[in-house]
Order: C-alpha cells, then sequence, then structure tokens
C-alpha cells in the first residue's frame, strides 16, 4: 500500500503560479462538465451554469436561464395602460420603481406628456432609494456568498428601513405602484420627508461602518481582487452597462449622459473603478450609495411645489373630490377605469439608469388601450453575456466571488 | 439624437455604401428610425458601426400582426460620444423569416437575438448557436406572435396529465 501524495504539507509543494500555468504542467486533467444550478444557493434564484472545469479551473460557462419565465411580456399586450404597471414591477424585483420608470417614461413620450417637476422629484427620490435598497441586498447577499454572513444583518437592516419609507409613501414594501403615467399616485404623506431626512444623515455613516468591516477584510480582499477581471472593450462589445462598466473606468451614466426626469438638476458624481475586478465592482456600488443619497437630499431640498400629477384628465384620474360635484369628472373617471386611455400608434424605446445598468422599455402602440408590444431590455439579462469572459481560465471559487459581484436578478433575466 | 436633417444625411451615407439598403426614414417625438431591407441589415450595421454607433444597447422583436410583412426586429444603436441613438428597422415575412445575425459585430446581440428567435421565430442566419433561450427548448410555436393566445399553454394537473399534448414523449 503506497502513501497518499503529501499535498500543500510543506511551504514548498505549494505552487504559486497562476491557475492556468500549474495545468499546463499536468495535460492528463479531464474536463468535466458540470451544472451549477437551477437551486445552487449562490445562483441569486434559479440560474443554471454548465460549467465546463479542468481540475478546479473553469474553462468555458455557458448560463442557461428561463427556469423563472412567467411571460410577463406577453401579459402585459392583454391589459390597458395602466394595469401593466403592477406587473411589469414585478420583473425585476429588486427594481421596481426603475421598471415602472422605464415604461411610465415611454408611454408618456408616446402620449406626448411633461410630467410636473414635482412628480419628477418624486419619482427621483423614490429612484435612489430604490438605487440603495437594491444595493443593500445586493451587499447582504454577495456577502453571504463570500462568507460574511454578519454584513447580511447590516445591509437587510437599512433595506429594511428604505422599504418602510416605500410602505409610508404608498402603502407597499415591494412593487409599489407608485408611479403612475403622467405623474406619481399621490404625494408624500405629512413626516415623510422628515423620516427621509433622518435616513439620509445615518446612511453614510451606515456605509462607512460597512466600509471598515469589508473594504480592507483580509478576505474580501483576497476573494475579490483581481478576480473576475474584464476590460472595458469586452463589456462594451457584450453590451454591459452600469455598475459593471464604470468598475472598469468607463464613467457612463444615463442619468449624466441623458438626464431624464429632471436629473440634470443635482449635483452628484459617477464613481468609477481602475481595473474592472471584483473589488472594484463592490467599491463602485458602495461608492453609489453615498451618491444616492447626496441626489435624496438635494430632491428634498428643492422639492418644489404644485401638482404631482399632470393635469390631463384624459389619462390621469381626477381627484377624488370632484367625483360628487363634478359630472365630467364622474365620465373621465368611468372611462378611465374601464376602457383606459387610448395611445397614438407609435413606437418608443426609453432607457434609464437602473441599479444594474441600462434598463429600457421599448413600448409599441397601436392606437388601442392596450399596448401592442413591450419589451424590456433588462440589465442583469444583458450582463450575463460578459460572464464567460471574466471567470473563464480562473478557479471556480472565483466564479462564485464574481456571480455576487456581477449582480444578476433573475426576474429580471426571464421576465 | 439626431435631428430630422442628421436622420436624412445618415440614410444617404448608408446609401452611398449599400444604394438599395434604406427603404424608409421614420422620425417620431425627435428619435430617428432608419427602416432597412433585411437582406442588407449586416452591411448598414457595419456602415453605422464606423459611423460611431459602436454600442448595441438592445433588439426587440415586434410582431405587426395583420399587418404584412408581419415581423418586425429592431436595433437600438446608441453613439457614446454624440449621445446619439438611432433604431434600425426592418420587416421579415413569417413565411420565410431570415434575418443575417450581427453577433459578429456586436456579441451582445447573442442573447436578444435567441430570445426573438424564441418568441418570434425570426431565424438569424449566422448565429452561434441559435437555441430557445427562455422557454423550453421541446417547446412548440413562438408565444410573442400577436395570433398565440394568452392562456395559450395548457396548465398540467393530475386530472389532465394524459390528454395534454406532448407532456410525456
Amino acid at each position: 500500500m503506497s502513501t497518499p501524495p503529501r499535498i500543500r504539507d510543506r511551504p514548498e509543494d505549494i505552487d504559486l503560479a497562476p491557475a492556468g500555468q500549474q495545468l499546463e504542467a499536468a495535460p492528463e486533467e479531464q474536463l468535466l462538465t458540470i451544472n451549477f444550478g437551477p437551486v445552487h444557493p449562490s445562483t441569486h434564484g434559479v440560474l443554471r451554469l454548465l460549467v465546463t472545469l479542468e481540475g478546479e479551473v473553469v474553462r468555458d460557462l455557458s448560463p442557461i436561464m428561463g427556469y423563472l419565465h412567467t411571460g410577463i411580456e406577453k401579459t402585459c399586450e392583454d391589459k390597458s395602460y395602466w394595469k401593466v404597471i403592477p406587473v411589469i414591477e414585478r420583473m425585476d424585483y429588486l427594481a421596481y420603481y426603475f421598471n415602472a420608470m422605464a415604461f411610465c417614461g415611454a408611454v408618456e413620450g408616446l402620449l406626448g406628456l411633461e410630467v410636473p417637476k414635482r412628480a419628477q422629484y418624486l419619482r427621483v427620490i423614490h429612484l435612489e432609494l430604490n438605487r440603495i435598497m437594491s444595493h443593500m441586498v445586493w451587499l447582504g447577499t454577495g456577502g453571504l456568498e463570500l462568507g460574511a454572513i454578519s454584513i447580511f444583518w447590516y445591509a437587510f437592516r437599512d433595506k429594511e428601513t428604505i422599504l418602510d419609507l416605500f410602505e409610508m409613501s404608498s402603502g407597499q414594501r415591494m412593487h409599489t405602484r407608485y408611479f403612475q403615467v403622467g405623474g406619481v399616485i399621490e404625494d408624500i404623506p405629512p413626516g415623510f420627508e422628515e423620516k427621509v431626512r433622518a435616513f439620509c444623515a445615518e446612511m453614510p455613516r451606515r456605509v462607512d461602518q460597512i466600509e471598515a468591516i469589508l473594504a480592507r477584510n483580509e478576505i474580501m480582499l483576497q476573494r475579490l481582487r483581481h478576480t473576475g477581471v474584464a476590460d472595458e472593450r469586452t463589456l462594451l462589445g457584450h453590451g454591459v452597462t452600469g455598475p459593471l462598466l464604470r468598475a472598469a473606468g468607463n464613467p457612463w451614466d444615463l442619468r449624466k449622459a441623458a438626464p431624464y426626469s429632471s436629473y440634470e438638476d443635482f449635483d452628484f458624481r459617477i464613481p468609477v473603478g481602475t481595473v474592472g475586478d471584483n473589488y472594484d465592482r463592490f467599491r463602485v456600488r458602495l461608492a453609489e450609495v453615498r451618491e444616492s443619497v447626496r441626489i435624496v437630499e438635494q430632491a428634498l431640498d428643492g422639492l418644489p411645489e404644485g401638482p404631482f400629477m399632470v393635469e390631463d384628465r384624459k389619462v390621469a384620474l381626477p381627484p377624488r373630490h370632484e367625483l360628487g360635484t363634478s359630472m365630467e369628472a364622474l365620465i373621465h373617471h368611468f372611462k378611465l377605469v374601464t376602457e383606459g386611455y387610448r395611445v397614438p400608434p407609435g413606437e418608443l424605446y426609453y432607457a434609464i439608469e437602473g441599479p444594474r445598468g441600462e434598463l429600457g422599455c421599448f413600448v409599441r402602440a397601436d392606437g388601442s388601450g392596450k399596448p401592442a408590444r413591450v419589451h424590456m431590455r433588462d440589465p442583469s439579462f444583458v450582463n450575463l453575456q460578459a460572464f464567460r469572459d471574466m471567470v473563464a481560465d480562473g478557479y471556480v471559487a472565483d466564479l462564485i466571488a464574481t456571480m455576487a459581484m456581477l449582480d444578476p436578478v433573475l426576474g429580471g433575466v426571464d421576465r | 439624437m439626431p435631428d430630422a436633417t442628421g436622420l436624412e444625411l445618415l440614410a444617404q451615407e448608408i446609401g452611398k455604401h449599400e444604394p438599395d439598403a434604406v427603404l424608409d426614414t421614420i422620425y417620431f417625438r425627435e428619435r430617428g428610425t432608419i427602416l432597412v431591407d433585411p437582406a442588407h441589415v449586416r452591411a448598414v450595421m457595419d456602415v453605422l458601426r464606423d459611423a460611431g454607433y459602436r454600442f448595441l444597447s438592445s433588439v426587440h422583436g415586434v410582431d405587426y400582426y395583420p399587418d404584412e410583412p408581419r415581423l418586425g426586429v429592431l436595433y437600438e444603436l446608441l453613439d457614446m460620444e454624440s449621445l446619439d441613438r438611432l433604431t434600425v428597422k426592418l420587416r421579415v415575412d413569417t413565411g420565410a423569416p431570415e434575418v443575417d445575425s450581427v453577433v459578429d459585430v456586436f456579441p451582445t446581440a447573442n442573447f436578444q437575438e435567441r430570445e426573438i428567435y424564441d418568441m418570434f421565430g425570426v431565424v438569424f442566419r449566422g448565429h452561434p448557436e441559435l437555441r430557445r433561450i427562455l422557454m423550453p427548448e421541446d417547446y412548440e410555436g413562438f408565444p410573442q406572435r400577436r395570433d398565440f393566445p394568452v392562456g395559450g399553454e395548457p396548465v398540467i394537473f393530475t386530472y389532465n396529465q394524459n390528454k395534454v399534448p406532448h407532456y410525456t414523449e
């Protein structure tokens, strides 16, 4: 009986050469193709990855999706425009305000509506709070995949605070249906501003704490630095946008490049990374949280008075108090609730900056009360294409770290 | 966004390289759309790429039922330097819905063309792996077409599991 080989027993046995070079010395290693998921705990839902391994090194990877496909785009074609909003919010379930914003923006473009300034500011407040919330969920679940359990509780504490704010303004914690075509459903309640201000005062301190725990943590540095690197050219070719592209050094952000919903009024910076590894992605997202807090504060400071919804009675519901006294208001209410409004024929693609990148909504109207086609360009779906280039020829453990920092939301991928 | 004049100039620029490619230009809500002949879409995309539209942000499939030709494919191009968006649109028949793939110039079209194939049945010639992406691989029909009914898929319970077609094979 032979003794088993001594592996990593003595310091001189440990091979410090990069993974690819080590394997070239052992060409007899066989390729092994395995399924990662669809129920693997770190796949953020039901993503299945067909991974080809050579020893511990990933040689090929192909994502297989569709396990969460719910046909929302088809469902939208059977609903009047205002009823589309609640279903479309459920696509990327961590960015529901963004989904609603993309759809409302497209329909407003087709209708030629000008949204009141106050509604635009209210939208910005909720969008940026949603961005922080989405990044907190990313941080918590991403931390879990790297073995950091405690950060999950810190991140979800702040996420819950934001959900409480959403509950206060709209009555719902998730899928709030707060954004309407032409504005928002109702004004913010008394006391909301103070709560948001208190949150904004607290949040930068929380980010400081998170950075104190993670940013120079030895385990985090070893797992994230120089792993999952993809250069800017590759990412642009694959259509990657958002924090992943900014981590590679390209400061592309639709909020600056093509401002919508009054983003041009606010002073904020765009964090960028330098090398485009997982650590840059981590730092870029955390820095974005700080910038989002600044935008929310500015939007509260400059929140204009005025209507929160367009005055056009053909699109917006009349206020409740008018129904008792005005016959016209009653007719408009009845028509809007039963039939909805008609949108003139046309096609429009409306893109906004979601928490994961360019979130675009394509709407084709055929003149009837229901959209003829709704298509969502979801950043998670497009960004997944770059995954193979990020993890190829790296260790399988880095695949998990890269997936954590890629932050795909499978509700958005499969729609 | 290119203005109406800029759109015409761009269409002429394409016409210099590909005389028969541009069928129409549409300027709607400050957005330019170029309707091209499906046979020339690859060449048009090359020209536009050289003209600065280097980022393909999205590809949509549309069914124009009952208009003919029924199916449409829309490419949303973006010029990140001059902040221009442009839509390239083509229409194909359901009889032979074949379009040249643009994956080799825009790798991002890979998943999106697969999605359009999956949902509308448009075949992209030269696509590296044209398989269904969101629907199951053994699925029959193209669910996003307008004549495919909502609820067109039977829900399988114990009582009807043997009657629902193609369930066991």
